[in-house]
């Protein structure tokens, strides 16, 4: 247990260091993400004053705080993408961490994790412009400050197994572009990403609660704004730790035999 | 039956890749959709081998032999097609946690360092990874550091060093955990002849401080003559050749050559032997090996011999005429 929490720090450590190599070009990347989400405020802050105030359920001020969270959840939510598993396998990349004593999940885990603690510090700043701003309306407790942070975590956890798992496919073809963009596409509309699940009709709300996109993004978000019931959050943390071990049993699943294909094929 | 003293031990080890292909063209990528066609290509084909304890060998062939598919069944990135592998007394492709801590691959064209920042932090993750006690370490760094004259490079990003410099990096990186077994996949590929020479002592190095047993590919004899004393020649994954490398020159070399410096400078030398070389009396020629001492014999009782020596044809041309022998296809 110690050797692996220091196989852990140590990956952090390297993702950290690599991340201040090029600290300017980071925090660009980081600000060109906001003109998304900057849109969809806007966008839903004008729909919301032409109705008189609010769009489904959500104040201006509201919209402002759900987009400014948004913005720290989605940075959160990037994660070894199966584009990057595809490339991963294609350059050799994998044999090297096949050599190494210790399962390629533990590396990319303790790696991403890493790398989270410098988007976090990043965020701040951005966090706090956008907040002079855009003014948004929140009321921030103990309590919700608390679940968000384990929700946030939790919320990286689950994207981090799915698309993990995902990329495994790149074992067997290289062209599942097309299930990628599908699954993308899903996800953007159901996740809370595009926009707040309870601006869309209740049967997609439905359907949304069942998957795990909202669980990884809008879920997070609206535990700081308040608007879930301590059960509701509790709630929530159980179908994070659901979709983790849907993800865990899927990679334990499909790993051997994906290792088997690549050791039959090679690079 | 494995010899119990082998650290490598192999029986008829084969690996057969299914290589897709198909016809130049629109029309034939579009039967490609339906119809797939495979054509199975033999990399590797019932090789046997034992490699023991110690033993630095050479595994010599033409791109295309079967050198890298072996060295990755060895180190468990392939699964053998058939045939039995073990490595330290462990089954490679299980790739169990034990045995990857003991070997390490080196592939010459492949980087294993973390690009953008300085080796130094690649190092000490590889200590976090196999878990190498701290004194173990330290000791261990100082040690390559010094060898390989790294003191000025370990704090440089990766990106920044020369093919050479990083090269020597990657070698160290990859033996901080001191692995008991080594594959070095052409090593020096690119290298200068000097920095070929200053891994090639350092490679030795290591074998004769830490009796660690090496299997090593390379194009270049110069770094099969000064590490192996053994060599596995291999074309077409067939086994050729498997034993001492000055059995290998004695067997494959048709000729010896004779330098014969001469007081007049005027002579014709063709009746001996084929001239390569003719300068100022000194001639170079090639005889069949097995008239060497005739023809030495001949040479200095009919000429005005000034100085005569007889040596091996380069190491290049013997294996060049290993590989131009028949192979099974």
């Amino acid at each position: 247990m110690k050797s692996t929490i220091r196989m852990y720090l140590g990956y952090m450590r390297l993702s950290i260091l690599q991340q201040f190599q090029y600290p300017v070009r980071n925090y660009f990347y980081m600000v060109g993400m906001i003109a998304e989400p900057i849109i969809y405020l806007v966008v839903w802050q004008t729909v919301a004053r032409a109705r008189g105030g609010a769009v489904g359920g959500f104040t201006a001020g509201e919209i402002a705080a759900y987009y400014i969270v948004w913005t720290l959840v989605r940075n959160m939510n990037i994660v070894l993408t199966p584009y990057a598993w595809e490339n991963r396998i294609q350059r050799g990349q994998l044999s090297g961490q096949l050599l190494r004593p210790i399962h390629p999940l533990h590396i990319d885990l303790a790696y991403f994790t890493g790398w989270k603690f410098v988007v976090i510090a990043m965020w701040l700043p951005i966090a706090a412009v956008l907040i002079l701003v855009f003014q948004p309306a929140i009321q921030l407790s103990l309590g919700n400050v608390a679940a968000f942070v384990i929700a946030l975590w939790g919320g990286f956890l689950v994207r981090f197994m799915l698309q993990w798992a995902l990329g495994m496919l790149s074992f067997w073809t290289t062209r599942v572009n097309a299930v990628f963009q599908l699954y993308f596409t899903i996800e953007l509309l159901l996740s809370g990403r595009f926009v707040p699940l309870s601006f869309l009709p209740d049967w997609a709300q439905s359907i949304a609660g069942w998957l795990p996109f909202k669980w990884a993004f809008g879920y997070p978000i609206e535990v700081i704004l308040g608007r879930w019931s301590p059960q509701e959050i509790f709630f929530g943390f159980a179908m994070q730790a659901v979709w983790v071990l849907i993800g865990l049993a899927i990679i334990a699943l499909v790993w051997r035999a994906g290792v088997s294909r690549f050791s039959s094929v090679g690079n | 039956m494995s010899a119990p003293t082998a650290t490598i031990h192999v029986t008829n080890l084969s690996k057969t890749f299914h290589v897709p292909e198909r016809e130049a063209g629109i029309k034939a990528a579009l039967r490609s959709l339906v119809h797939r066609k495979t054509r199975d290509v033999k990399a590797v084909d019932q090789i046997a081998f034992d490699v023991t304890p110690g033993e630095v060998v050479g595994f010599l062939g033409p791109n295309g032999a079967g050198k890298t598919t072996t060295l990755k069944m060895l180190s468990g990135l392939l699964y053998p097609t058939s045939g039995e592998v073990t490595v330290l007394g462990h089954v490679p492709s299980r790739r169990e946690k034990d045995f990857l801590r003991r070997i390490t691959l080196i592939m010459g064209n492949r980087n294993q360092l973390q690009w953008d920042i300085p080796a130094i932090d690649s190092f000490e993750l590889n200590r976090d990874v196999y878990r190498i006690p701290d004194a173990d370490y330290k000791r261990t760094r100082d040690e390559f550091i010094e060898l390989l004259d790294l003191e000025n490079l370990v704090h440089k990003p990766v990106r920044n060093l020369s093919l050479g410099e990083r090269m020597k990096m990657e070698i160290a990186g990859a033996l901080l955990h001191r692995p008991q077994v080594l594959f070095l996949d052409e090593p020096t590929i690119g290298l200068d002849v000097t920095m070929q020479r200053r891994l090639r002592e350092f490679i030795a190095e290591y074998n004769r401080r830490n009796g660690a047993t090496v299997l090593l590919t390379s194009h270049y004899m110069a770094d099969v003559e000064a590490l192996c004393k053994r060599v596995i020649v291999i074309h077409r994954g067939h086994i050729l050749f498997d034993g001492d490398f000055r059995a290998l020159v004695d067997r494959f070399s048709a000729y010896k050559t004779i330098v014969v410096t001469l007081a007049n400078h005027q002579l014709d030398l063709t009746e001996y032997g084929q001239v390569i070389a003719a300068d100022a009396g000194k001639v170079t020629l090639h005889v069949p090996k097995s008239e060497t001492a005739r023809i030495t014999a001949r040479l200095l009782t009919d000429l005005p011999v000034d100085d005569l020596t007889i040596e091996d044809p380069p190491i290049a041309d013997v294996i060049e005429r290993v590989f131009a022998q028949d192979a099974p296809e």
